[in-house]
């Protein structure tokens, strides 16, 4: 906020100041009273900041002014006498001399009203806008009573779809091209544009080429009739029978977003104008997320394998329900046999990015300081190991969108992968002159934006990480891979002349080995300007990170090795060493190694990258057991005994974002059936094996992490909750407490195999809309997962003599799969790519984990 | 519904060839596809897209908006007969009404040869001549229903010459390579000084 009223100054007149510092802004007079504004601010802007609130359609404070609706014309003196002018369209300037109350001002706006009211339907009673919709709020407080139009109005047949879940309605639609700017300068999808511009304009797409952007529901957010309107929420409710709660919703980004419900029932998420992260937009996988929350599917009741009447029984194939007590018994039951028979090692945890900050500290908690088991992974092999994650110095979103900033790109697609994270860096890149630099094997999102796009194929980026940024023993004079010295010459050129990099280090695809980036994450690391923002992918991955759900770690990004002692005084105990990742856990339980294995939202059958291993391990393991809000593909497969969960939307808690940034999360409605939160479940089984944890509220365990952890001094509960942007951490750090984990090395990986010109080097990366638990039980996004096919080059399929749709088959030195081909020029040459989790392909079983890369031949059938 | 030919897709890169920027080859291609069909079909909008490195929907936008873009077929000969106030008072409905009569298409519509068409337009600005009306934007003055007759006559068996709807010119404009305003490929480091920061999504 840059203004001040001049009046509100004058408590500072008695105090003496010995260098009074000249009042900031220039001065400008709105409705007689003089104020002070930032030369240059939007004049609408500068009013609302002053307390005159200029009615408005077109203009939005995340999008460039166009004044097209002219609602917001004003009376304004610049100097030559007053004149109405649209106070979008107009930037303070000194001694400006503004009148929004004028009786001129009144009649234009009057008019504009009555104007923009020739063809709208007022079919108010039946749209769903009606009760929040500007022009019925703007029409009630400023328009005309009476309409003069008394001709037939436009008709257009109403609506029609535009895309897979938003419907327009060009009747109702006034052209505030809100809609058709956002697809243009925020998304970068253009797809819908005015039509027939002249008398018959209107939105609309090309003929059988759908509005299918990713962000295509923040349209109907920001339109400010009801021309557009989200299929999942047409006719649901009117927004004055809906209840609301500000919340955080649990993707990487830490997007802030109301929840609106009636009568129990989420209805809605809206994005809320964070300036920190998300900037009121949403992807539209998160948007409509909520119908998965409403899914009839939702698990109710605890469920064990048995006969149903408490009676467990291993034989049993059918997962029947049972009362809390008797599953929460099995598992104790379970823990304490395995505890008796092989120690708490032979306990494992797989999972926990779903969860709120406080249910996985609980979590990590139950599971080190209660049970004694190190091997605990929120990650399933498809990220970054989480020491490496936890150690990174991290960045804010802000700082590496700032202008002057460049931006790597070390991860997948954040387009396909982190939603609003794209838009930001988007804006950054196309507004802000942000340099993007993107590392990545095949085209992304991002690439027509970035300064300079280079192909890296899988298992060279380490090598050429070090390359460009002048690491110790490497050079320039020859080409790496793919990348020229040309190339490699521009890119060290263009990292050491950058004053402030900013990395987004996640992982490019599931086909090669972590141990690649991270060679990458080091190269970058050693420079003294570089910054992280970490991309994975999964929902609280980084507050699963920081809160202690990886081997080695204790909440607080810190270690076993730094903080074992101070956590084994808080909590009665910790693991003595460090315990396995989820493929050392899937590998022991194969082996017959693993009592017990908790899934905490965990699908590996699906998600993790060797689905034999996957399935060897949850069949050897004695007893598993899932807790998740819906029965996913290992839960049906394997779990003995299924605890179901509550939700987002349904639990209190915090929610960590990429950025460190702690926000709170809300409950807005009950859970379905006896669903509890999992920091619930975790507190019962403590108490059931007799080492309560102590605490009976989320408020408690907040403010234990807050006493414990070495990150969290004070981000307690209170703060949380007084914090509705977040808490960045760590704030402060506490003496007294232990240091964090700090990163060692972790040993060079292999060298890549060679490559040959007959392969192509597998990707297997990640879009918005894969057959992923959520995503599946919306129905309204459900079928946008396209079929599984693998992406070539145009080239290289001419090479093979084929073209889209031909069936091939994909031939590793452990499998092969059969598949049909889709032709795609954002894949680099010599690289198939193969998105994960789409129906009817799956390619995992061609990748040998153990390897740097995974090399394939494509025959065609 | 056609894309470019191979034939029109060199001249297409001939034409983007002129433009620092891809975009301001929209509207000459609208033109050249036109040329290639009579009207700008829906695949000529997607091939001019990728040609401009826009999306379809901008290139409807852009198609939309102008008139004489024909987005759905028409006759090879558009009859555009002047109802404005001048050929009004001297007999334009009952031109129209004979064109209608004889031809047997409303205004709009082509006829069954798919040869002729027929629109009433506002004002030409040629009320000297009334009544008179453009055969494919070519002046016809002081015209009679008989005179409307012979014209159509003509037109069919081709006494009366008048290039096919869409037709550009007779010659095509050439530029030499040293005059041409540089290829739309260049370098943003080779731009010239007044070419704007390139926006990344235009």
């Amino acid at each position: 906020m840059s203004i001040d009223a001049t009046e509100s100054d004058a408590e500072g007149v008695e105090v003496a100041e010995p260098e009074p510092e000249p009042e900031p802004g220039v001065p400008f007079t709105v409705n007689g009273v003089e104020y002070r504004a930032e030369p240059g601010r939007n004049l609408i802007d500068a009013c609302e900041d002053v307390g005159a609130y200029i009615p408005r359609f077109c203009y939005h404070p995340r999008m460039k002014p166009v004044g097209m609706c002219r609602m917001c014309l004003v009376e304004v003196d610049t100097g030559r006498g007053m004149g109405l002018q649209p106070s979008c369209m107009l930037t303070v300037s000194e001694g400006m001399v503004v009148d929004t109350e004028s009786e001129v001002t009144k009649k234009a706006q009057d008019g504009v009203l009555e104007l923009l009211l020739i063809n709208h339907p007022l079919d108010c009673p039946v749209c769903d806008k009606g009760g929040e919709c500007p022009l019925q709020d703007q029409t009630m407080s400023y328009g005309p009573g009476e309409s003069r139009f008394v001709e037939e109005k436009r008709h257009y047949e109403k609506p029609i779809p535009i895309s897979d879940t938003v419907y327009l309605d060009r009747e109702r639609c006034i052209l505030c091209d809100r809609c058709t700017r956002f697809a243009k300068e925020v998304a970068g999808d253009p797809l819908i544009h005015f039509m027939d511009r002249g008398n018959q304009t209107q939105v609309n797409t090309f003929p059988d080429d759908p509005f299918s952007s990713y962000f295509s529901g923040n349209t109907v957010q920001i339109c400010p009739v009801g021309a557009l309107t989200a299929k999942p929420y047409r006719f649901k409710a009117r927004p004055w029978d809906l209840n609301e709660i500000e919340t955080t919703y649990p993707n990487p980004m830490g997007d802030r977003v109301t929840i609106q419900s009636s009568r129990n029932e989420v209805l809605r998420y809206l994005g809320v104008d964070s300036d920190a992260v998300n900037w009121s937009w949403l992807a539209d996988r998160d948007r409509f997320s909520f119908e998965a929350t409403m899914h009839d599917e939702r698990l109710t009741t605890p469920l064990v394998r048995g006969d149903g009447l408490g009676n467990a029984s291993a034989d049993g194939d059918e997962l029947v329900a049972t009362s809390w007590s008797a599953a929460l018994a099995r598992v104790v039951e379970a823990l304490e046999d395995a505890n008796n028979n092989a120690g708490p090692s032979s306990v494992a945890v797989i999972g926990g990015a779903r969860l709120t900050n406080e249910a996985q500290y609980a979590w990590a908690r139950l599971a080190k300081g209660v049970i004694g088991t190190d091997n605990v992974d929120a990650q399933l092999a498809d990220g970054l190991p989480g020491d490496v994650v936890a150690s990174l110095p991290r960045t804010t979103i802000a700082d590496a969108c700032a202008p002057g900033g460049t931006v790597v790109l070390l991860s997948g697609d954040p387009k396909e992968e982190l939603g609003t994270l794209y838009l930001r860096l988007r804006h950054a890149c196309v507004e802000d002159g942000v340099k993007l630099i993107e590392l990545t094997p095949n085209e992304t999102g991002l690439t027509r934006y970035a300064s300079q796009s280079i192909r890296v194929r899988p298992g060279d980026i380490g090598a050429v990480a070090a390359a460009i940024t002048g690491a110790e023993g490497a050079n320039l004079d020859k080409a790496i891979g793919a990348v020229t010295v040309k190339e490699l010459e521009a890119l060290a050129a263009a990292v050491s002349g950058s004053d402030r990099i900013t990395v987004i280090a996640g992982r490019t695809s599931m086909a090669d080995h972590a141990a690649l980036t991270v060679e990458a994450i080091n190269a970058f690391a050693a420079l003294d300007n570089t910054a992280f923002l970490p991309g994975l992918r999964r929902g609280n991955i980084n507050g699963a990170i920081d809160m202690g759900l990886s081997p080695e770690l204790l909440p607080g990004r810190t270690s076993l090795g730094a903080a074992g002692a101070w956590y084994r005084e808080h909590w009665g105990q910790v693991p003595g060493q460090a315990g396995l990742d989820t493929t050392g856990i899937l590998g022991a339980a194969a082996t017959g190694r693993i009592a017990v294995l908790f899934l905490l939202g965990a699908d590996p059958l699906t998600d993790f990258p060797d689905p034999e291993l996957a399935r060897q391990a949850l069949d050897r393991a004695d007893v598993v057991i899932a807790i998740d809000p819906f029965i996913n593909a290992s839960a049906a497969a394997a779990a003995d005994v299924v605890l179901p969960a509550a939700a987002f939307g349904e639990v209190d808690g915090s929610h960590t974002n990429l950025e460190g940034r702690i926000s709170p999360i809300r409950q807005k409605v009950t859970p379905p059936g006896t669903a509890r939160p999992d920091w619930m479940i975790a507190a019962e089984l403590a108490m059931r094996l007799g080492k309560d944890m102590g605490f009976v509220s989320v408020e408690e365990i907040a403010d234990e992490i807050a006493a414990v952890s070495p990150l969290h001094a004070e981000a307690d509960a209170a703060a949380i909750d007084a914090a509705p942007d977040g808490l960045v951490m760590p704030l402060t750090e506490d003496p007294s407490r232990p240091t964090r984990f700090a990163w060692s090395d972790l040993g060079a990986p292999d060298e890549p195999a060679s490559y040959d010109s007959y392969s192509y080097r597998l990707v297997v990366d990640r879009t918005m809309y894969d057959m992923g638990t959520q995503t599946a039980h919306c129905q309204s996004i459900d079928q946008l997962a396209a079929d599984g096919v693998v992406r070539i080059n145009s080239h290289e399929a001419s090479r093979l003599g084929i073209g889209g749709g031909a069936r091939v088959r994909l031939s590793s030195k452990r499998a092969s799969v059969e598949c049909n081909v889709s032709v795609d020029d954002r894949i680099a040459r010599g690289t198939a790519a193969v998105a994960h989790n789409h129906p009817g392909l799956d390619v995992r079983s061609l990748i040998e984990m153990g390897d740097p890369v995974t090399d394939v031949r494509i025959e065609t059938v | 519904m056609s894309r470019l030919s191979e034939a029109n897709l060199r001249i297409a890169h001939d034409i983007l060839s002129r433009y620092p920027k891809k975009k301001s080859a929209t509207i000459p291609l609208l033109h050249l596809a036109q040329e290639q069909d009579g009207y700008v079909t829906d695949d000529a909008m997607e091939h001019i897209a990728e040609l401009v490195e826009v999306t379809p929907a901008e290139v409807l936008g852009t198609c939309s908006f102008y008139e004489m873009f024909k987005r759905a077929p028409v006759g090879d000969y558009r009859i555009n007969i002047c109802h404005g106030i001048a050929c009004h008072l001297l007999g334009a409905d009952d031109l129209i009404h004979h064109a209608e009569e004889t031809l047997g298409v409303r205004q709009g519509t082509v006829t069954d040869d798919g040869k002729i068409s027929i629109e009433g337009v506002e004002c030409i600005a040629a009320c000297t001549e009334a009544p008179c009306l453009q055969v494919n934007y070519r002046y016809m003055n002081n015209v009679s229903n008989e005179g409307f007759d012979v014209l159509v006559k003509g037109l069919r068996d081709g006494t009366v010459s008048v290039p096919k709807h869409g037709t550009l010119a007779l010659t095509r404009q050439q530029i030499p390579e040293d005059k041409a305003a540089g290829n739309a490929w260049v370098e943003p480091d080779d731009a010239p000084a007044w070419w704007p920061e390139p926006e990344g999504d235009a």
